[in-house]
């Protein structure tokens, strides 16, 4: 249970998934560990507000497919281009799920409730 | 042969619609015009990724600042709204020209690839060479999916001296490609099949050896005279964008849609006999499956399939009820290219999607072969080629 003394890693590790803890064996310094795991939860739950199936699912698979791709990169000067990239990335996914509310269409065939 | 009018007659009225030009059962059949969703229903998967493709999120919010705010033209040199269109417009020829391994002065930006078709075939008639002719390929076919042998056919040109031109519109940005490698001249990019925006597309043409081609259209000069006419900015940010996209993506996106298209394939296989792939097995683009189903007519089991957006040949050659030209040319049997569909897999086509299109699939197959009378007779194990059929 956590207590007020835990520090917030130590709370995010405790509610994490399986597939998020396995992103703290990155292999890096500390201080990029809980950005890179905020800048991950963040695209996630940005990628989930497209109202668009295909874009949804896209980015959402692209986000963690890209995540597990670099899992032991530990040249800092990559690290530090990959953490801009999603940065920018995740602006861009901000932007266009406000575009696709704007501009949504019916669901497809395959989509099981209405997406929110 | 059964009467191509009388099988289409019967398989059309079994299914309750009609095709536009059979005018016999139009008075006798009710008519599915085409038409519009309705606002609830729900919309169909699309698997025509050959026709054209969505444009990728990333490309959109590339261009979406030049249709807003920086909306200058890219060739006034007067002001900051020029300059700085000026500048995206040659970031996005420079991202082109990275992806088919180009220099940036060798790419003209066009209307799209039927724009850069035209003037690579005009230039035969404006030639300094007395007996140059021009070689033009596709590379990456749009019915089938087959790949041809570009460098080899590149090396062949350079020997004898012969321009060599090829329409890349469906192979840029999902194979490698490298036009210095290759020994093409010239080619032609499509914006509208890598994720990008419609209206777009590039030439490339090549600096050394110097290649000659004459405008199609004349005017103020843009694009070093080969293509006059403002430059959409927008349009170009975007074809760069996608480019860009696609070069970074390439093997992630090739390595998904092979797993898809294999699984579509496997799975249809499997389930369904008397279904043929059209195209060489090896030597292709996996996105692109085009499959016969014999005993079943193409247009019935596309519009079986309304819940998938496919097709059957090419979407350009689509309003003709012929059958498809490239089946013809590789040899199919006139039956089985009346009974092929094209199944587009692309960057955003998921798994649900193409498990979703394969059991529909296997369902209206079985469902209309159980209505045809030549399956039955296949059934019985009668030997159609085998069969003389009374002239009436």
């Amino acid at each position: 249970m956590p207590t007020s003394s835990d520090t917030r890693w130590q709370c995010f590790m405790r509610n994490s998934t399986q597939r998020e803890k396995n992103y703290t064996e990155l292999n890096m310094a500390s201080c990029s560990r809980t950005q890179v795991i905020s800048l991950y939860r963040m695209l996630v739950k940005e990628s989930k507000k497209f109202s668009s199936y295909n874009y949804r699912t896209y980015a959402l698979r692209r986000v963690k497919d890209g995540f597990r791709e670099n899992l032991h990169v530990d040249n800092p000067k990559t690290l530090d281009m990959l953490i801009n990239q999603a940065r920018e990335n995740l602006a861009v996914i901000k932007r266009q799920v406000s575009i696709g509310h704007l501009y949504s269409a019916q669901r497809t065939v395959v989509e099981k409730e209405p997406h929110l | 042969m059964m009467n191509r009018t009388l099988s289409r007659k019967l398989l059309v009225s079994m299914c309750g619609i009609c095709s536009r030009r059979l005018s016999f059962a139009q008075s006798a059949v009710n008519t599915v015009q085409n038409r519009e969703l309705e606002k609830d229903e729900l919309r169909p998967l699309y698997m025509d990724f050959q026709a054209t493709t969505p444009m990728d999120p990333r490309v959109l919010d590339a261009m979406l600042p030049f249709q807003v705010n920086y909306y200058g033209n890219p060739h006034s040199r007067t002001h900051a709204y020029g300059w700085e269109s000026e500048t995206a417009m040659e970031k996005a020829r420079k991202q082109v020209a990275d992806l088919i391994g180009a220099d940036p002065r060798e790419i003209v930006f066009t209307s799209g690839a039927t724009e850069s078709n035209n003037m690579s075939i005009k230039q035969l008639q404006e030639t300094i060479r007395p007996y140059t002719s021009l070689v033009s390929i596709m590379t990456v076919n749009n019915e089938i999916g087959v790949k041809q042998p570009i460098k080899e056919i590149g090396h062949l040109c350079r020997s004898r001296n012969v321009f060599f031109h090829t329409d890349a519109a469906q192979a840029v940005g999902k194979i490698p490609i490298n036009v210095n490698d290759w020994k093409v001249d010239l080619m032609s990019i499509s914006g509208h099949k890598i994720y990008g925006p419609k209206g777009v597309g590039a030439l490339y043409v090549r600096r050394r050896p110097r290649v000659r081609i004459e405008p199609l259209q004349n005017g103020g000069g843009q694009e070093r005279g080969l293509r006059s006419g403002t430059v959409p900015t927008p349009l170009a940010v975007g074809l760069g964008a996608a480019c860009d996209i696609a070069q970074q993506e390439l093997e992630y996106d090739h390595k998904r849609v092979t797993s898809l298209a294999n699984r579509l394939v496997q799975k249809i296989m499997s389930e369904i006999p008397d279904v043929v792939m059209n195209g060489d097995p090896d030597q292709r683009y996996p996105g692109c499956v085009n499959l016969s189903f014999a005993y079943v007519e193409g247009e019935s089991l596309l519009m079986a399939l309304k819940d998938v957006a496919l097709s059957s040949g090419s979407a350009c050659t689509s309003a003709s009820l012929e059958p498809s030209y490239v089946l013809r040319a590789i040899g199919a049997d006139e039956d089985l290219a009346h009974s092929s569909i094209r199944f587009g897999i692309g960057r955003f086509t998921t798994e649900e999607e193409v498990d979703y299109t394969v059991e529909k699939c296997i369902q209206q197959v079985k469902r209309l072969r159980e209505m045809s009378p030549l399956w039955e007779m296949v059934q019985e194990g009668i030997d159609l080629k085998s069969i003389k059929w009374t002239q009436h």
